[in-house]
């Protein structure tokens, strides 16, 4: 613990890629000391701030005296995950503490293994809407082994245990629904502090391109 | 004392702007745009601008500090449009702002953007005279506003009710072949053509007058333009280009001043603010000018650079509401989307 002193401080860590806003705060020996999860769904945009002060305020922190930022990245609902990486990067810039971004599959990856959930190789995936899924697949230690992509369920069938909500929504395709749904910020900041996720920059997995169609000619009116 | 410095953020639709303010001075103003990302889609596409909010809103922060040579732990109070816009854009803003009022401890002002539009004019004019005027008019709004108190007291007299103005050029310009956004080619196009063609001019039958007296219609219009173009292709004769825009250009900018000079003395008001993107526009700040003249109605247009969408506008807006001690917003406030112009701050 000596090494997650000097690395991490206070670690603020939030994650947004999901439809409940997570917010947790580890002390300098990587113990989570207060954590929160929001109870209204979507909302990103109105819970994370209010979480954070909450958090902060459980902690019994006066001020913000966070000393380093962990993020969730996605992937995930567009709107709410730029929400996330909004705050965390301006949080990182006004207070000058380094921000450190986390796959949100990892998160529940290292959650899963973490409670003993899944003890050999395993599948993440969530709900990616338009009948797809975000997924990724991990090894016994919680490792991913894949890059994170979406598809349809039915291309990424598997026997395997699959973590998140993307089994619930799917059960012929992904029959082994195991928990957690979905992320939560102290096994984020876990994964972080314990190095057990791949540290990523606060840049959004979007693994989409936006919805735009050039338009053809205008339309005749008459 | 010194009056409360006052960081404002705009994330309403394709500009990134973050300005700083004291009391009327401007100290700076970033603006970033993603106006060229949209120009192959005709139009703004959402998501393409959210996600160059994202990308721009710490550096516009950052280089608006530079440019003030302040530091932000100088900043008093932050001001951010929370509504009107699109709910995607601005929840980019809203989370850096409140962001911002947590990390150095300061008030939050969730603002709207069309009463920013409207206290912009304090930075190059001075105080507002109360109560006023206010014709918006820009790719998203066509609006006729009655300024009472420009930190709480604004009413609504009238709207677009189908395409905003700007959008008019767009869609206009767009049959024209014309670049996007349309507002400066068909400016310039217009100023070497004649007004040869009477297009319709929207919601100004005596009928319309009665229950849309101060509202806007720019669809017929731009059906209109569509139809004669359209004639002509049939016909195998050229589009006299500059002569359409001069035409349509007229048809826009006679409703937009015929309405503000008639509800500005219908409403006893003597002074008249326009402002939006539109208002860079020559035609409809000349014929603004010469109709306000004739009816007595002094006239303040802000400058272009501040017309346009731009955190000044936001900052503009915040200081004038921590003048006049309004109460800052909870830190859970949302992001509206069609917030109404009757809420000044969330
Ligand atoms: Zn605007």
């Amino acid at each position: 613990m000596a090494t997650a002193d000097s690395l991490w401080g206070v670690l603020l860590a939030f994650d947004t890629a999901s439809p409940q806003v997570t917010v947790a705060l580890l002390d300098d020996a990587g113990s989570v000391v207060a954590e929160r999860r929001s109870e209204d769904l979507m909302k990103h945009a109105e819970q994370l701030a209010p979480l954070i002060a909450g958090v902060l305020a459980d902690a019994g922190a006066e001020q913000f005296d966070v000393t380093a930022l962990a993020v969730g990245v996605g992937p995930g609902p567009f709107t709410g995950l730029r929400v996330g990486l909004a705050t965390a990067r301006t949080l990182a810039m006004v207070r000058e503490i380094p921000v450190y971004g986390v796959c949100s599959l990892d998160a529940l990856a290292v959650e899963a293994v973490g409670t003993g959930a899944v003890t050999g190789p395993f599948l993440v995936a969530t709900d990616a809407r338009r009948k797809e899924v975000y997924w990724a697949s991990y090894d016994e230690t919680g490792r991913r082994t894949s890059e994170p992509a979406v598809d349809r369920p039915a291309d990424v069938a598997s026997e395997l245990p699959v973590v998140g909500e993307g089994a619930r929504l799917y059960p012929e395709q992904f029959p082994n629904a195991v928990e957690p749904l979905r992320p939560s910020a102290g096994w984020l900041g876990h994964a972080v502090v314990s190095e057990l996720a791949e540290l990523l920059d606060p840049d959004p997995l979007y693994l989409r391109r936006p919805d735009a169609v050039a338009p053809g000619k205008p339309k005749a009116v008459s | 004392m010194d009056q409360p410095l006052v960081l404002g953020i705009e994330s309403s639709c394709d500009e990134t702007g973050v300005g700083l303010v004291r009391g009327h001075t401007l100290l700076a103003d970033a603006v970033a745009s993603s106006m060229e990302q949209h120009a192959p889609f005709g139009g703004v596409v959402p998501e393409i601008a959210s996600r160059a909010h994202l990308e721009a809103i710490v550096p516009m922060i950052e280089s608006a500090c530079e440019k003030a040579s302040v530091r932000l732990s100088d900043v008093d109070a932050i001001a951010v449009t929370a509504g009107p816009g699109l709910a995607g854009a601005l929840m980019v803003g809203v989370g850096a702002a409140k962001a911002l009022a947590l990390g150095l401890g300061k008030p939050v002002y969730g603002v709207n953007h069309l009463a920013g539009h409207v206290a912009v004019d304090q930075l190059e004019h001075g105080a507002l005279p109360e109560p006023c005027l206010a014709l918006l008019v820009s790719g998203g709004h066509s609006n006729l506003l009655q300024v009472n108190d420009i930190s709480g007291d604004i009413v609504s007299l009238g709207n677009t009710i189908d395409d905003a103005a700007g959008e008019a050029y767009d869609k206009v310009a767009r049959l024209l072949d014309l670049p996007y956004p349309g507002g400066p080619p068909i400016d310039r196009e217009a100023a070497s053509g004649s007004v040869t063609i009477d297009f319709p001019r929207g919601l100004t039958s005596r009928k319309d007058l009665e229950r849309h007296r101060f509202d806007f219609s720019f669809s017929g219009l731009k059906t209109a333009v569509a139809r004669w173009v359209e004639a002509r292709h049939r016909a195998g004769e050229p589009v006299p280009v500059a002569d359409v825009c001069a035409s349509f250009q007229e048809a826009v900018v006679d409703v937009l001043t015929r309405k503000a000079i008639d509800a500005a003395l219908t409403h006893g008001i003597h002074d008249l603010v326009i402002s939006g993107g539109v208002a860079a526009n020559s035609r409809l700040r000349a014929l603004a000018e010469e109709r306000a003249a004739a009816a007595g109605v002094r006239l303040r247009v802000p400058k272009r650079n501040l017309c346009t969408d731009n955190g000044a506008m936001i900052a503009a807006l915040g200081s004038e509401v921590v003048a006049r001690g309004r109460p800052a917003s909870a830190l859970d406030f949302p992001a509206d989307s069609s917030q109404p112009v009757g809420t000044v701050v969330v």
